[in-house]
């Protein structure tokens, strides 16, 4: 009996290897039926590309499903992603050109006068892991758990998750509650710098010898949610997220510029500290409190297309609030479909940003973050999906996106309004996937 | 912001309190939303990917799920 169950297994084992060659060969692999004791097998490739050379992403998945019957199933989630190019440390543009020191402390880097600083020692790769089994409990309860795990050179993240449903009313209303636990740990490359401390020239600096070689974070995310058949043609659902996280939050390569704000020559210039521009490594609270409400309907019209919609409010206790708005529409024909996507996104600024910090009154400030991605912005992403679904229920689709962000805040003073204080950001995203 | 939070927790009550009424099917009418594209979240895959890019480019994330970590980007 054992052994039968470990042959069985082994097969499964194999089963999913197979699938997964096949999808990173490209095969054409026909085993489609969705039934029972079946692998379903989405094999996917996004290619995110900024303009500017900014940065570029490529990042296979491969998802594995394996349907034990119509609501027990496990799923196993297989992800790479590569990422090259540069990304905006910061500093404020500056009419002289402007070095910085790399996060190593063994180089530098540069900006051209006019130009954002990009820090171009940005490279990284990922590769993570995910398993969740799903499963009812009796009639009227289902519940999933969970396991992620993900590396990159200089971060590790390891969480768990669980989940547990309710079914009412014939199942036309579903209760969920989920929560999701993770650690992460970054080893930042020149280690941990000092908030709030002048960026050193080099490794030879005090500062690079106390430094710490890593530091952690952790999250607690809880989603509580309702689901609501509404008709033979609509469901809608609205969740509840909180979140908090707690730990080192700051991002340890983001540096903030302090600018001369006393009357002269220099001012809204690059303020100088030991005879070098002054640039101060950032600093976010330790702490945040994250709460979400969500809300989506999918509605299928008698023509069988399908609108998907739906909004999120999210609002923290770093002062952030934001708006996002999500449109589908999904042209069906006989075998293909075309679905033009819309999303909106618009966010206020964290209470701790500033573009830039004044050169009288630097030190006051307990927390600083010139990240544009805590500042206010809007973004827009405008994006079309076709799909192609063969006689034997495998697929394939493909998506072409533009990813456009738009940000705004403080425009300085004196030398600094004549900078570029706010650039905006264009990308191109591609995705190819195939089901089977 | 207090508006927001009030009209969403009526819009919760009232399908709340719908859900045990009138609205839902019976269990032979979800030919329909038996259709794998009528699932909530219909294409998984593209839905992780595309958390992880807002998630590294934007301040929010989560909402339909979990709001994430797992990743250094942000």
């Amino acid at each position: 009996m054992a052994v039968t169950k470990t042959k069985q297994k082994n097969k499964e084992l194999a089963s999913l290897l197979t699938a997964a060659s096949c999808a990173l060969i490209g095969g054409l692999a026909t085993n489609a039926n969705a039934g029972n004791n079946s692998w379903d097998v989405d094999a996917a490739f996004l290619l995110y590309s900024e303009t500017d050379s900014r940065v570029s992403a490529a990042e296979p998945v491969i998802s594995a499903t394996k349907n034990y019957d119509e609501e027990t199933k496990l799923n196993i989630k297989i992800a790479a992603d590569t990422l090259t190019g540069a990304s905006p440390n910061g500093a404020t543009p500056s009419d002289q050109i402007q070095t910085f020191t790399s996060p190593s402390g063994n180089g530098t880097y540069t900006a051209e006068a006019n130009q954002q600083p990009l820090d171009d020692t940005f490279k990284d790769t990922r590769l993570a892991l995910s398993a969740n089994w799903s499963a009812p409990l009796s009639r009227d309860w289902a519940y999933g758990v969970g396991g992620y795990f993900s590396k990159e050179y200089d971060y590790q993240s390891l969480g768990v998750n669980g989940s547990l449903s309710r079914y009412f009313n014939q199942k036309n209303t579903t209760l969920t509650m989920g929560l999701n636990l993770s650690n992460d740990t970054l080893n930042p490359v020149g280690g941990v710098p000092t908030t709030l401390f002048q960026v050193p020239e080099n490794t030879n600096n005090n500062e690079f010898s106390q430094r710490q070689d890593s530091d952690s974070k952790s999250l607690v995310d809880t989603v509580f949610g309702i689901t609501q058949v509404i008709n033979r043609k609509t469901i809608m659902q609205f969740n509840y997220g909180l979140s908090t996280s707690s730990g080192y939050l700051t991002d340890p390569y983001k540096i903030v510029s302090v600018i001369d704000d006393t009357a002269g020559a220099n001012y809204g210039g690059n303020f100088q500290s030991n005879g070098r521009n002054l640039y101060l490594y950032e600093n976010r609270p330790d702490s945040r409190l994250k709460q979400s409400l969500y809300w989506q309907t999918k509605y299928q019209l008698d023509n069988n297309d399908i609108l998907d919609l739906s909004y999120r409010y999210m609002f923290d206790d770093w002062g952030i609030n934001s708006h996002t708005i999500d449109a589908k529409y999904r042209f069906r024909f006989d075998k293909q479909y075309l679905e033009p996507q819309l999303r909106w996104y618009t966010q206020s600024k964290a209470d701790f940003y500033h573009r830039y910090l004044n050169a009288s009154g630097y030190t006051n400030n307990e927390f600083a973050s010139a990240d544009y991605r805590l500042g206010d912005l809007d973004t827009y992403t405008i994006g079309l999906k076709y799909g192609y679904q063969f006689a034997d229920d495998t697929e394939f689709y493909t998506r072409v996106s533009l990813y456009h962000q738009e940000s705004s805040g403080d425009q300085g003073y004196g030398k600094l309004t004549k900078q570029d204080l706010y650039p905006s950001l264009d990308a191109v995203i591609l995705m190819i996937g195939y089901k089977f | 912001m207090q508006k927001i939070v009030s009209l969403f927790s009526l819009i919760a009550l009232s399908m709340a309190i719908v859900g045990c009424s009138n609205t839902g099917v019976k269990p032979w009418e979800r030919d329909i939303l038996a259709q794998q594209e009528m699932n909530l979240i219909s294409d998984p895959i593209e839905s992780s990917l595309n958390d992880h890019i807002y998630f590294s480019k934007e301040a929010s994330s989560g909402g339909q799920g979990f709001g994430g970590g797992g990743c250094g980007c942000n």
